[in-house]
């Protein structure tokens, strides 16, 4: 039987090349097991092989993101490997990111799958624990050795197409993925047990442990009114009669560009509502109330602001992922920019 | 308030030319139940099919599912929408034709209404898999405005329920359970050493097809209030028909309130079971600050010392759900929050709209934005053709031969935020 | 979104009704909504009043557009 084949990455410490004198160190492959992976090759047994070690220098690698990724995903693809494996990064902080940007990359773009590995507080973790499996090690190479059955176990796993089971079994950092399952007993007599343990003081555990949700800084204010553009947006569900994208009523997966050209109101006769989430009836025989163009017009008209622009954007807020709220608000932002926008009103429902 | 509850366990469904029970069969007549619901001149067409579990059958779009009930010993279910507010509502004798069901099936009045399948892989997702089900199909009236619509469809259902529950009148039941809580001070004294705990019910308000029904009051208009747990046992809550399918809490999921059946089985063991307190989920800020701060009123003043929180809905909900939280355990009562969450097809976004630093116990009821391949079925009972613009549907996601791909949300029921099923979701 | 488009530096007032969700999810100028089904106006006190409410609403957020702030900022009040 043929073996399983894996690519290493490692970094230029870590492959023996030198330290920080050697960081800028340039993208090569070589055809041999160097470093750590002499531990995953010997864990992993008879029927893998690691094919090839990709080395490259932390600083090379963080100065040159896009070109880096670009030659090691060359490099990597070259080998036609069934897991790609990177450091593991232990606390070494731009190790960890270029390990996890690697990952990332050779995924999407080659669809194998990819592991790494490093200790919970390197930034790295952090950035890429949600879209790469890291296997949760110590902060030091010194917890190599508990680290390898682990790895060994998920190279395993993912080279044969076994499913990975939750992070305390398989012992990688949670990715913070909320996947179903049926669970012994129904929610009520789980949430009875908790408040059993929980009005006597005694430990249990929640479900869902509370999540912390990232802020912007606030952007400058405006200036100069007199001159300035302003945009509506809205989560209201506002769209055209018909709704041409097929916006859908609740976890939207897209949002919707519409001109509001020459026109001095929202007519409903032009516009509904698709939200699913509210008694829409206010809204459909007036979107003003949402989109308020009538006032904005006659503010505009009055010299209150410089003008509105000519389009609206628009989708449905109710149930919408806010992994997808953050990639609308970033398309239409870069929009925006493009179009000279100075502030933006938007509306939620 | 003491209740007793007997069950007359039914196996399937027949139609027959009279309704009646005999050795676990529930007999049908059909045009007695057809021409019931045409007494409402808003509908124009009924027709009547029978849903039993392992069979190829589709139901959709489900507006909503009730079990038969009747009062033996005086008194009407559903007071305030069927029968009167007189009492003993919550007291005497109820009978229930358990494992069967009425299910209402129309048209879409909005996105909300959602899929029943009785065999494959869905089935497993959805408590009404495993009954079997009267499904009550009606048409409306051409034209007929939407609030109007779904009055009728939720009258049809709960007409047609009453109707059947009649038949378990003079049936002896399989089973006999008495529910008894007592009042305040009585209770309080009856288990003294045992924590006294509370359930904070939340009703979804939010409008048209978000409505529930409290005695036949509009749930968005009443502030919060305390409730003998029997009371609900005898429909004095009923769905308002919609919200989005996967966390609908139908009539029947109140006349079946996991954590109301939870409470009184630990209830004198290791528990107090004092009482639900009664709040809604409304669409204006003052009203979810003044109503979570009656309902931690409440909680001091009936000396809790924990709490299970359900909801219904998600987004804005969330909110009401996290007031009460914090609200609640800054008065020092204890909070366990049941739920479920949305975070994505990908389940890497936030699985709630809302949270609180308070929030540290909460149960699962699953995500429901997880998406399974829904198999052509032999037979469709309603209509697949809104599959699309029906929550948890998208364009293109339905195939010729019938099949779809959908998010588990279209199912009914699939992740009832009221810990009903066993479905639960944790991080991966 | 609101956070994604604030992002590239332009100034976003989050006209919403549920305040708590939008402190939430991180907005920093906030104008309280006057109800989710009719955010901004009130059709129930007929169209001309419900109007008026619109254009105070706006009004305000306009101002909160052109107002420094270092922390996520609630504007009850015309300013």
């Amino acid at each position: 039987m043929a073996k399983y084949r894996i690519v290493h990455y490692l970094n230029q410490f870590f492959a023996g090349i030198g330290g920080e004198d050697k960081a800028d160190y340039q993208p090569e492959v070589r055809e041999e097991i160097i470093g750590p992976g002499q531990a995953l090759a010997s864990g992993l047994g008879e029927d893998y092989e690691i094919v090839a070690t990709v080395i490259c220098g932390d600083n090379y690698f963080g100065e040159n993101l896009d070109a880096a990724t670009d030659t090691i995903v060359e490099m990597v693809k070259k080998y036609e490997p069934d897991v790609f494996v990177a450091g593991p990064a232990f606390n070494a902080g731009r190790y960890g990111v270029a390990c996890g940007t690697i990952c990332k990359a050779i995924e999407e773009r080659l669809g194998i799958p990819v592991l790494s590995g490093m200790y919970i507080e390197n930034p790295g973790a952090d950035m890429f624990k949600k879209d790469v499996i890291l296997v949760e090690t110590g902060n030091s190479a010194a917890t190599m050795r508990k680290a390898v059955p682990k790895f060994v176990n998920l190279i395993q796993k993912m080279a044969t197409g076994e499913e990975i089971l939750g992070p305390k079994i398989e012992g990688y950092l949670e990715r913070g993925i909320r996947v179903n399952y049926f669970a012994e007993e129904r929610g009520a007599t789980r949430g009875m047990n908790m408040l059993i343990k929980k009005m006597a003081g005694e430990p249990f555990e929640t479900d869902l442990p509370m999540p912390k949700f990232d802020r912007v800084p606030p952007a400058e204010p405006i200036k100069d009114i007199k001159h300035a553009k302003i945009a509506l947006v809205t989560s209201g569900g506002i769209v055209p009669q018909g709704n041409p994208d097929h916006i859908e009523s609740s976890n939207a997966t897209k949002f919707g560009t519409y001109s509001i050209e020459g026109m001095d109101s929202m007519s409903p006769d032009d516009f509904t509502t698709i939200h699913g989430g509210y008694d829409r009836q206010f809204v459909m025989a007036n979107p003003n109330l949402v989109v308020p163009l009538d006032v904005m017009r006659e503010l505009e008209k009055a010299g209150e602001f410089g003008e509105l622009l000519n389009y609206f954007c628009t989708t449905t807020g109710t149930g919408t992922a806010t992994g997808s709220a953050a990639k609308f608000g970033d398309a239409i932002g870069q929009k925006f920019i493009e179009d000279h926008v100075d502030g933006v009103i938007l509306v939620s429902t | 308030m003491k209740l007793e509850l007997g069950k007359i366990e039914i196996n399937d469904i027949q139609f027959a030319d009279r309704t009646y029970i005999e050795d676990h069969v529930l007999y049908v007549n059909k045009e007695e139940v057809e021409s019931l619901v045409l007494e409402d001149d808003k509908l124009i067409g009924c027709h009547l099919d029978i849903a039993r579990p392992g069979d190829s059958t589709r139901i959709t779009p489900v507006k909503d599912v009730i079990e038969p009930r009747v009062k033996v010993s005086g008194g009407e279910m559903f007071p305030g929408v069927i029968g009167k507010v007189t009492p003993p509502v919550g007291e005497g004798r109820t009978h229930a034709l358990d494992g069967c069901c009425v299910v209402t099936v129309g048209r879409i009045v909005g996105f909300q209404e959602g899929v029943i399948d009785m065999s494959g892989v869905a089935a497993d997702y959805c408590p009404f898999s495993k009954t079997v089900n009267l499904c009550v199909v009606i048409e409306p009236k051409e034209g007929l405005e939407t609030h109007v619509y779904e009055k009728a469809g939720r009258m049809a259902g709960l007409k047609v329920a009453t109707y059947l529950g009649e038949a378990g009148r003079n049936v002896e039941p399989d089973t006999l359970e008495t529910f008894e809580t007592k009042p305040i001070f009585e209770q309080a004294a009856e288990y003294p050493d045992l924590p006294k705990v509370g359930y904070i019910h939340m009703l979804q308000s939010q409008g048209l097809l978000h409505d529930t029904y409290y005695y036949g009051v509009d749930a968005k208009q009443f502030v919060p209030t305390f409730m003998y747990p029997t009371e609900i046992m005898d429909g004095a809550i009923v769905s308002g028909n919609c919200v989005a399918p996967c966390d609908k809490v139908t009539t029947y999921h109140h006349l079946h309130n996991p954590v109301i059946d939870e409470c009184y089985k630990h209830h004198g063991k290791d528990i107090n079971f004092m009482g639900v307190i009664l709040t809604n989920e409304n669409v204006f800020l003052a009203d979810k600050e003044r109503h979570s701060d009656m309902v931690a009123k409440l909680c001091e003043w009936m000396g809790l010392d924990g709490v299970l929180i359900t909801e219904e809905g998600y987004g804005n909900p969330d909110t009401d759900l996290m007031m009460n939280c914090r609200k609640v355990e800054r008065k020092g009562t204890k909070v366990v929050l049941i739920t479920d969450e949305f975070p994505g097809k990908d389940g890497k976004s936030q699985s709630l709209a809302d949270t609180c630093d308070e929030a540290t116990a909460l149960a699962s009821c699953g995500q429901g934005n997880m998406t399974l391949q829904f198999p052509a079925m032999d037979k469709v009972i309603g209509t697949q053709e809104y599959i699309e613009s029906q929550i948890g549907g998208w364009a293109g996601c339905i195939n010729e031969d019938g099949s779809f791909e959908a998010e588990i949300q279209i199912i009914i029921a699939s992740t009832i935020a009221n810990g009903f099923n066993k479905l639960a979701a944790r991080g991966y | 979104m609101v956070k994604g488009i604030e992002k590239y530096g332009i100034p976003v007032v989050h006209m919403a009704t549920v305040v708590p969700i939008s402190k939430t999810i991180g907005a920093n100028r906030i104008i309280p909504g006057v109800g989710i089904p009719y955010p901004l106006g009130d059709p129930t006190q007929g169209e001309g009043d419900s109007k008026k409410i619109r254009e105070r609403l706006v009004r305000r957020a306009l101002k909160a557009l052109q107002t420094p702030v270092t922390d996520q900022t609630v504007f009850e009040k015309d300013i």
